[in-house]
């Protein structure tokens, strides 16, 4: 049985202002490890000024399962978008 | 670098018609493909195959090169292969990741690579007999792969896709720096020329194999096409390099080893003379003149390191105790 | 002795360093660390080419950096010890990287008001490049050392195998003391104290003994090398030398 060193996902955020943004992953034992390790294979290339790291373990997903029914509801409820609503031209930008 | 024409996909796969026909629906909307999505079992094992192999390719990749580094003849040059190098390492941690996202762990796949059961791009079991060697890999091998990988930011698969893009990205620099090495062999001494006209006539023809075989033979490669894995063939891939290739080797002076290369105006291409299969197939089968020596020098230095992976997991276990103990 | 032959000193020691680290390149124990110790090679031997191209500059005599880098034999090589040392295995590499960041950091801190402005800037740069080498082996130094059985003892036989090249660090040759003297320099003596620091909380996380070293070997800065240089040279230097003249 080979021992399986864990994954982690990395976040990096490119400047600040900006969010962290998921750019792959790496392979580490601990969590020391694995914020080197994301900085040696994600940033060599000036991609960011902060990393995170997220053991893919922990990483609750939605299930693929119940797509159709978390996000098909929203589809119908075109008011909640500012085109629903028709305004006057003269009144201007809105 | 480095991705070959798939080899030996699998493509079968059982699931209903009706199953199918919605699986190909979505990818001829050009939608992508996510890890946790259901899929053709056929899809997913074609996948693993083929990120498996590009990623063993990118990891032996390493190896040829790598001969240089110590004996790179500048310190400019130096720190550039030596970055070269790195990246190839690089692609081979995405690629392998975009395969774990498919249920394969890297130790599984790093297992089928040193016991022979996995391949890899034929192209690195040859040997780098010369330090034009490394100029010739990075302006051929890296061009012909460049051809094959920017169509493959486009493949349906998500994960894939995506650590192609970065690849691509990275990968820009590597077939310019190996034009430029070869720029500066062909217009210096005499002795330098010969070492880079020779470095062409061994790599020339195993660079046009990286391509596959011709369309006619390759099989599975019909449906990897309808699936979005692959968005060209074979040979129009193969065509597309030589045309390019051939005025840059013409600016440098060098001639092509292969006396039937011609410009055919009907086609709008160059003609190239036969490619020798035997020999593309003995070594993608493991009888390339390097073969042995690079899944020994893979195996000798997963095998050494297996010391500092476990020192690793065991030392994360105390930290996890510790932590816990102090809580 | 001239200013410019301390500039070599230091030079040899980050190439030498590189060299040795970069023959890692795709025979890492982890692919993670194929990308780590290249990343290491690159700040040394980037160091390297701007002292280099610095010391030529100031020896007037035309030679450029990979003159002096190629050019050269075991002899004319000023390197400590520590740095030629052979890789051996990862507990060796990690060890020896984190003796010579420990000792870099605070000698480039100090380097950052030097009278000469290339090495002010050198000074910016390679101290926080030694700030990350002394963190990514001082980790792994500290896994090692509490790891398994077989870790610690290879950690431990690096430790026995390397502190006798420690305190080499700490001289300064007639060309450093020059150097010293006109503020190109610090005096290398003085960061003792900062060195120790590093080591004695790392060891005591990775549960290793300070060693004590009853005589510390020594001879690099002239020129009296240990026989592994001679080989890394000729293979360093063997196709430069081989085309006399030739560009690249």
């Amino acid at each position: 049985m080979v021992q399986t060193t864990p994954l982690w996902e990395v976040f990096i955020r490119p400047r600040n202002g900006l969010s962290h943004k998921h750019v792959g992953s790496i392979h580490a034992a601990d969590e020391v490890l694995a914020l080197q390790a994301a900085r040696d294979v994600y940033t060599r290339r000036g991609e960011g000024n902060s990393i995170w790291v997220v053991r893919s373990a922990d990483i609750h997903a939605s299930d693929p399962d119940q797509a159709a029914e978390n996000f098909e509801p929203t589809a119908d409820k075109i008011y909640r978008h500012p085109t629903f609503y028709e305004i006057p031209e003269e009144v201007g930008h809105m | 670098m480095y991705s070959q024409g798939l080899i030996g996909a699998d493509g079968r796969t059982t699931e209903s018609e009706e199953f199918l026909a919605r699986f190909q629906a979505r990818i001829d909307a050009e939608e992508k493909i996510e890890p946790t999505d259901a899929m053709p079992e056929g899809y997913r094992r074609t996948l693993v195959r083929q990120i498996g192999q590009h990623a063993h390719s990118e990891i032996v990749g390493m190896l040829p090169e790598g001969n240089w580094i110590t004996r790179a003849p500048s310190l400019r040059r130096k720190a550039a292969l030596l970055a070269k190098v790195q990246d190839e390492g690089g692609h081979g941690l995405y690629l392998y990741c975009a395969a774990e996202t498919l249920g394969v762990s890297r130790e599984e796949m790093t297992e089928e690579l040193l016991s022979g059961k996995a391949k890899y791009s034929s192209i690195f079991n040859y040997p780098t007999l010369s330090w034009a060697d490394i100029g010739i890999i990075g302006w051929l091998v890296d061009g012909a792969a460049i051809m094959n990988q920017i169509p493959l930011c486009r493949c349906s698969f998500g994960p894939y896709a995506r650590a192609m893009i970065r690849v691509c990205k990275e990968e820009s620099f590597h077939q310019r720096q190996g034009y430029e090495l070869c720029m500066s062999l062909a217009f210096g001494t005499p002795e330098q020329k010969a070492m880079v006209q020779d470095a062409l006539n061994r790599w020339w023809w195993p660079s046009i194999m990286m391509f596959g075989p011709h369309d006619a033979d390759s099989q599975h490669s019909d449906q990897s096409m309808a699936w979005k894995i692959k968005r060209f063939s074979n040979d129009e891939l193969r065509q597309k390099f030589i045309d390019a290739t051939v005025p840059q080797a013409e600016y440098l002076g060098l001639t092509l080893p292969d006396p039937d290369l011609k410009w055919n105006e009907e086609k709008g291409g160059y003609d190239h003379g036969p490619i020798d299969w035997s020999e593309f197939w003995r070594v993608v089968k493991g009888q390339g003149p390097m073969a042995r020596d690079r899944i020994k020098a893979r195996k000798k230095a997963w095998d050494d390191g297996a010391w500092v992976r476990e020192a690793a997991l065991a030392h994360a276990e105390k930290r996890r105790a510790r932590k816990m103990a102090a809580e | 002795m001239a200013v410019w032959e301390a500039l070599i000193e230091l030079a040899d020691d980050h190439l030498v360093l590189g060299h040795r680290v970069s023959e890692w390149c795709g025979h890492a124990p982890m692919l993670e660390e194929d990308l780590a110790m290249p990343n290491m090679a690159l700040d040394m031997i980037g160091t390297s080419r701007t002292l280099y191209c610095r010391a030529g500059e100031l020896e007037g005599k035309g030679r450029d950096e990979d003159a002096i880098a190629y050019l050269r034999n075991e002899r004319e090589y000023r390197n400590c010890l520590l740095v030629e040392r052979p890789n051996e295995d990862f507990a060796h590499t990690m060890l020896r990287q984190l003796y010579f960041a420990a000792f870099m950091k605070p000698f480039w801190d100090a380097a950052l008001v030097s009278s000469d402005e290339v090495v002010r800037g050198v000074a910016g740069k390679a101290g926080k490049e030694m700030a990350y080498h002394i963190r990514h082996a001082g980790e792994w130094v500290i896994r090692l050392g509490d790891g398994t059985e077989e870790s610690a003892r290879r950690m431990r036989e690096a430790v026995d195998a390397l502190s006798i090249y420690v305190d080499e660090l700490f001289d300064s040759s007639d060309a450093a003391q020059d150097a010293e003297a006109a503020g190109v320099l610090p005096k290398r003596s003085e960061m003792r104290a900062a060195f120790d620091k590093v080591i004695e909380d790392v060891f005591a996380e990775a549960l290793l003994e300070l060693p004590e070293v009853p005589f510390g070997q020594r001879g690099g800065r002239s020129g009296q090398h240990g026989e592994g240089l001679g080989h890394m040279l000729a293979e360093m230097q063997s196709l430069h030398r081989a085309h006399p003249g030739a560009t690249w």
